[in-house]
């Protein structure tokens, strides 16, 4: 009997925890189909409204909202094809190369994730400033090809998943160094690779200060940057935000929907370690 | 560039050696410090929250659950993938002071009693300098918080079933079955999720930066943290030296955290 009381209390505690996670995307698709003065009227809306449209025709009347959105994609696009590429193939060289210097360049690459990404912002700038790439997209995706996190998640698994024994037979084959790469690591650390491409993905789809400082004009702007700049308004037309808040955060829900499991065990894989 | 003075207009390699001035500066300037102190309040505020919920919630989640376990870590993990920029636009609707979800739901409550009683009877105005950082912990709390419990969760799945079986021969309620098995098997983990926190909340930008409309909100001396103080003088007014200098004192008190956490935390963690 206590037991079963405990259970209901453990039931009714996760659903009231499950509801206030949910209320504030509840809220956001709700707001979405209703205009500013019913949005903060009384009582406020709890269920959707008829004026979706409305607010999709404010929000495309007054931000490039899709030219935004394909600067979206483009940049997690162009950052999780380079990312899976590099990372693997620098995991690859740490987990199954011996040579001189190796530990310490490992250290190094490590070291770079113990620095807080923000702080980085002002030398970051400097150097985009510097070399003439500001307004560009190559200047958010070139340098995010290879992150430490990626390299140390590809060594890991490949290290644990790939025997040496497989290497040196396909050595013994007459495969060169790059085919053992492509033609027999790749395939088998695809598990891997799922994992760190959806981190690197959802990770660069909602990027704003570093673009926010970059990305200079309105043809280069990413939805976060560009739904920021609707809030400076005189007149905030929360409708049309909360429109395209949730356009921008659809691909992350239905990428999540697909995925939740592989994301949740592979970010939490390397920490259960620890 | 902490020790030159350089804005961009000047154009490159046009610094200006000025020595430890900009330290000097950034360390008297009353606005510098404010934020120094926002950031510090805001990583206790919505720091401990985060664990204190997720601790227990994971527990439960492990005791009660089976078949649904990973829908239901799902749902809470879902505001953690969402962009931290949509997540404060969401918010900055529902914290209105004129029938904003969350005054009305507090109003409601109000009625109840016990509860009702801590609860203000008034309607709050979140966007004064004085409240802005309790709306601003709310919204931290509320999106990493599921994050904290996944670690959790995931520690206390690697716990052994027969620690807590021998446990219950022995007559140990569930509570003191947490309390004795649970809690101190996951010390580990809370010195990993710790230290995430710590350096996460040092670091807190877009949260605020939203809320105060990048810094044009009235209520921006009480809600501006060190990072968003360090953005606006490197890329508002230009003070690219001032701003270097702000990043290298956040840095090095961020080591200086990190340590401390290391010295209460990591020892126990690693069994010394």
């Amino acid at each position: 009997m206590g037991s079963f009381l405990l259970r209901l209390g453990g039931y009714a505690i996760l659903v009231l925890g499950g509801v206030l996670t949910i209320a504030p995307f509840y809220f956001m698709f709700v707001f979405a189909t209703h205009q500013r003065s019913e949005i903060f009227g009384f009582p406020p809306p709890l269920w959707f409204g008829e004026h979706f449209m409305t607010n999709y025709q404010i929000l495309v009347n007054k931000i490039p909202f899709w030219r935004a959105y394909w600067n979206n994609f483009y940049l997690a696009f162009m950052t999780t094809i380079t990312s899976l590429f590099f990372c693997s193939l620098a995991g690859f060289g740490f987990a199954m190369y011996q040579f001189r210097w190796r530990e310490q360049l490992f250290a190094v690459v490590m070291a770079t994730l113990l620095v807080p990404a923000i702080l980085n912002l002002i030398p970051f700038y400097l150097l985009i400033f510097q070399i003439g790439w500001i307004n560009t997209p190559k200047a958010l995706w070139v340098p995010a090809m290879a992150g430490a996190l990626g390299i140390f998640m590809m060594r890991q698994y490949i290290i644990s998943a790939i025997p040496k024994e497989l290497i040196d037979a396909a050595r013994i084959d007459g495969c060169s160094e790059f085919q053992i790469y492509w033609r027999i690591v790749l395939p088998l650390i695809r598990p891997a690779l799922g994992t760190l491409g959806l981190i690197t993905f959802i990770g660069s789809w909602n990027r704003f200060a570093d673009v926010n400082v970059i990305m200079r004009t309105q043809e280069t702007k990413t939805i976060p940057v560009v739904l920021r700049t609707l809030q400076g308004a005189t007149d905030v037309e929360w409708g049309a935000i909360m429109a395209g808040t949730a356009l921008m955060v659809a691909p992350l829900l239905l990428v999540f929907a697909i995925a939740a499991r592989q994301l949740m065990e592979g970010l939490t894989s390397g920490a259960v370690k620890n | 560039m902490s020790f030159q003075a350089w804005t961009p207009s000047d154009g490159w390699g046009r610094w200006k050696y000025v020595g430890l001035e900009n330290y000097t500066f950034t360390l008297t300037d009353p606005m510098f410090l404010r934020s120094m102190w926002n950031t510090i309040w805001l990583g206790v505020f919505s720091g401990v929250p985060q664990h204190l919920i997720a601790i227990p919630l994971a527990f439960v989640i492990h005791m009660v659950l089976s078949r649904f376990k990973t829908f239901v870590t799902a749902v809470y993990f879902l505001p953690y993938i969402t962009s931290t920029v949509a997540v404060a636009l969401i918010f900055n609707t529902l914290f209105a002071t004129q029938n904003g979800i969350i005054n009305l739901v507090i109003a409601h409550l109000n009625n109840w009693p016990l509860l009702g009683a801590l609860l203000p009877d008034e309607k709050i105005n979140w966007f004064t300098s004085a409240n802005i950082k309790y709306a601003i912990a709310l919204m931290v709390v509320w999106q990493f918080t599921g994050w904290n419990t996944l670690l959790y969760l995931s520690a206390i799945q690697a716990i052994p079933k027969d620690l807590y079986e021998a446990a219950s021969v022995d007559g140990a309620s569930r509570i003191q079955q947490f309390r004795y098995i649970t809690l101190p098997l996951l010390r580990p983990m809370m010195f990993f999720a710790v230290s995430l926190t710590i350096i996460g909340n040092m670091q807190l930008f877009e949260q605020p930066f939203i809320l105060l409309n990048g810094g044009a909100s009235g209520a921006t001396p009480g809600g501006q943290t060190a990072t968003m103080y360090m953005y606006r003088t490197a890329f508002e007014w230009l003070e690219m030296g001032t701003a270097a200098s702000i990043a290298w004192i956040l840095f090095i008190f961020i080591g200086i955290l990190t340590y401390l956490n290391n010295l209460i935390f990591g020892r126990s963690a690693r069994g010394e």
